[in-house]
């Protein structure tokens, strides 16, 4: 039988007992509008909504996955969460700090101990400054490492623990490949030692055979340093293959959530359901024979989002009636720590129990 | 006949680190109303490969070298004059590129652009080139393509831009449509959108497909037929499910390998160490080798030629001396199949 009914689905159930049950980082009703301005007379016009009331916890050791397509919101999400983005609205809390009311000390030590991997390694590095120089200055900055020449070991020793060569330390961004670039990224970011990383996109910009290379890295390094990931991503298979739980976002708001097993194993908003469908995937005996979802349209602009579900324009599901464009669905427990924000899951749920 | 027969292509370029062999000695055909895939990553020659064919190549610094030959029905391209390739280029063949808003020109409406290659290569009237240009628009599946007609690219969406580049490819009825990344740019439910457009008109317009990509994915989903390009060669070509199922060179299994898979639980991924050679300076033997975990002495000193791997007479084949390992099966290495 389907559970519908109102039980717990906090995610705090997939930790384990012996557990600190307080969330690493808690985000309530997190809202991101970005002001349009223009006109004869510059003054705001309107509002793109690029994060609209989105809700998470995270937890000490776990990747939640962020996917969804360009523009829903997600790396808005990971930049407003870092505070490097002031958001518009909402809560977020850092180790139970309160991190929009942080003043500038606090905010100094925030950084510290919260990092982003950016997508692209090449714009984050100073093409002027060694790589060594680089690490060792934020090193400085953060008052970490000890002297100049303890610093310049430690430098040393974060190159090795991306796997990158002491004499690597001397040389210039434009000196390495992509993949290397993007460790040395990864090697700024663990030089300050923090407990929560938000990889933004962080091998989308490397070659297949590199990527498994970066993929690994991350992995182990989090298992070495207990790090805590929010991956954003929109490549459905790398969110599959390093999430414990995964949030899918559309248009500014997140549409379900769910450990990372059930998400794949039995997708329940038509969005995911389509997203998951469309991915061409490298396996010629299966994609012959796949049932694919196909969505029409675009996705709506984030000026003027549709009103009710932002989905409904593109739904393909057959219980989408009128209902669906009045009434803003919000997250409900769907089982098995699954969330979905659709006003027909149950009644679609229902049905299927009918029919079986 | 074949449609197209490349052989032998060389595709150099000088630069100040010295020549770069981009691409180095590629031959493979494309029949009529087949779609063939060819897969790489950045820097391994795939798009050369296709601005090879449609004369696209700067030069300089680029250059096509003297015994490459590219065949279109049997018509030799490399060596035509400008206005020669320029009428090939267009009406036998066209190219959908994967940005299409750096192709379109932001100053002329979408149905203008149209419309004036209708006018130049297929020699339309004024109104007949509107009424054409509609048609086509629609057929890409653009909605309300009269309105569409006079709107700017900046107006439309990726997937909307991308079904104009189509239109536009489609506008001289080639029979060879080459699509280099074009679903790169865009997001995977339109990803599925385009990638279907492309399979209808290939069925229903009997054109033959060229598709580059580096996501082999998109290769499973749509071709007929692949080549893997590493370092300016092919290293492997077969069909779809010799390729994913069967992978002979051992720099295509990595590449499956290596691949993150949705519903495939497996906790590491297995991983291709190091980098591609520098081009200026590709290494004398195998190109792989030095990443290869198979490799031996005979792979550092020798390049091994891309030979027939599943026997006489299938078109499997692989550029690895693996292959000449079982000695019962030399005997089949030496004759290459007739095309």
């Amino acid at each position: 039988m389907i559970d519908t009914g109102p039980h717990s689905s906090h995610p705090a159930q997939l930790v384990t007992e012996s557990y600190d049950p307080a969330p690493l980082i808690r985000v309530k009703n997190l809202k991101k509008h970005f002001p349009i301005r223009g006109g004869f007379l510059p003054r705001t016009r309107a509002f793109v909504k690029a994060v609209d009331g989105i809700s998470f916890d995270l937890f000490r050791g776990e990747t939640l996955g962020l996917v969804g397509e360009s523009g829903c919101g997600k790396s808005t999400t990971g930049r407003t969460v870092l505070r490097l983005l002031e958001a518009t609205e909402g809560e977020i809390y850092f180790s139970g700090e309160d991190v929009r009311a942080m003043g500038p000390a606090e905010l100094r030590q925030l950084r510290r101990r919260a990092q982003i991997i950016f997508q692209d390694p090449f714009a984050s590095l100073n093409p002027r400054m060694t790589i060594g120089q680089m690490l060792e200055e934020v090193l400085r900055v953060h008052r970490l490492g000890g002297d100049r020449m303890s610093r310049r070991l430690r430098a040393r020793t974060l190159l090795d623990t991306v796997g990158l060569l002491a004499k690597h330390a001397d040389r210039y961004p434009h000196e390495f490949s992509g993949g290397q670039r993007q460790r040395i990224g990864i090697a700024r970011a663990l030089s300050v030692e923090p407990d929560f990383i938000v990889c933004d996109e962080p091998v989308s910009a490397l070659d297949v055979s590199v990527q498994a290379q970066v993929i690994n890295l991350l992995s182990d390094l989090q298992d070495e340093f207990d790090l805590t990931y929010l991956l954003i991503a929109h490549d459905l298979a790398l969110v599959e293959h390093m999430s414990d739980r995964v949030a899918v976002m559309y248009l500014g708001r997140i549409v379900e959530t769910a450990p990372v097993g059930s998400l794949y194993a039995d997708p329940k908003h038509p969005y995911t359901r389509a997203l998951l469908s469309a991915v061409p995937r490298p396996e010629p005996q299966r994609t012959k024979r796949r049932q694919r979802i196909m969505l029409e349209g675009d996705v709506p602009s984030p000026v003027d989002p549709p009103p009710g579900c932002p989905f409904h324009p593109r739904c393909w599901h057959p219980l989408k009636d009128e209902a669906c464009t009045r009434m803003t669905p919000i997250l409900e427990p769907a089982g098995d720590n699954h969330t979905v924000a659709c006003i027909k899951f149950l009644d679609d749920s229902a049905s299927t129990l009918d029919s079986s | 006949m074949p449609l197209l027969e490349i052989e032998d292509l060389r595709t150099y370029f000088s630069t100040d680190a010295g020549t770069v062999r981009a691409v180095d000695g590629v031959s493979f055909e494309v029949e009529e109303g087949e779609t063939v895939g060819i897969v790489g990553e950045s820097g391994c020659g795939k798009t050369v490969t296709s601005l090879s064919i449609m004369g696209l190549v700067p030069d300089p610094p680029g250059r096509v070298m003297t015994g490459s030959s590219i065949r279109l029905r049997g018509r030799e391209l490399v060596g035509l004059g400008k206005n020669e390739i320029r009428r090939i280029r267009g009406n036998e063949i066209a190219i959908v590129f994967q940005e299409p808003l750096t192709s379109l020109n932001p100053v002329f409406t979408v149905g203008n652009q149209i419309h004036e290659a209708l006018v130049l290569h297929r020699k339309l009237g004024r109104s007949d080139a509107r009424r054409v240009a509609i048609e086509l628009l629609k057929e890409v599946g653009i909605p309300e393509p009269d309105q569409r007609f006079s709107e700017y690219p900046h107006q439309l969406s990726g997937g909307m831009q991308q079904r104009v580049m189509i239109a536009m490819a489609l506008s001289c009825e080639p029979d060879l449509l080459i699509a280099d990344e074009p679903t790169t740019a865009l997001d995977v439910t339109i990803q599925a959108q385009i990638l279907e457009l492309l399979a209808d008109l290939k069925d229903r317009r009997g054109m033959a497909v060229l598709l580059i990509t580096h996501d082999l994915g998109v290769i499973a989903e749509v071709c007929n037929r692949v080549l893997v390009m590493y370092a300016g060669q092919i290293v492997e070509s077969g069909t779809v499910e010799e390729i994913f199922l069967r992978p002979q060179h051992p720099y295509t299994e990595g590449l499956l390998t290596s691949l993150p898979r949705i519903s495939a639980a497996g906790a590491r991924l297995r991983t291709i160490h190091g980098a591609v050679p520098d081009p200026a300076s590709w290494p004398e033997g195998c190109r792989f080798a030095s990443r290869c975990s198979h490799a031996w002495d005979r792979c550092m000193a020798t390049m091994p030629l891309l030979l027939q791997s599943d026997g006489e007479g299938s078109g499997h084949s692989a550029r690895c001396w693996l292959q000449d390992l079982p000695l019962s099966r030399k005997d089949q290495k030496g004759t290459r199949a007739p095309p």
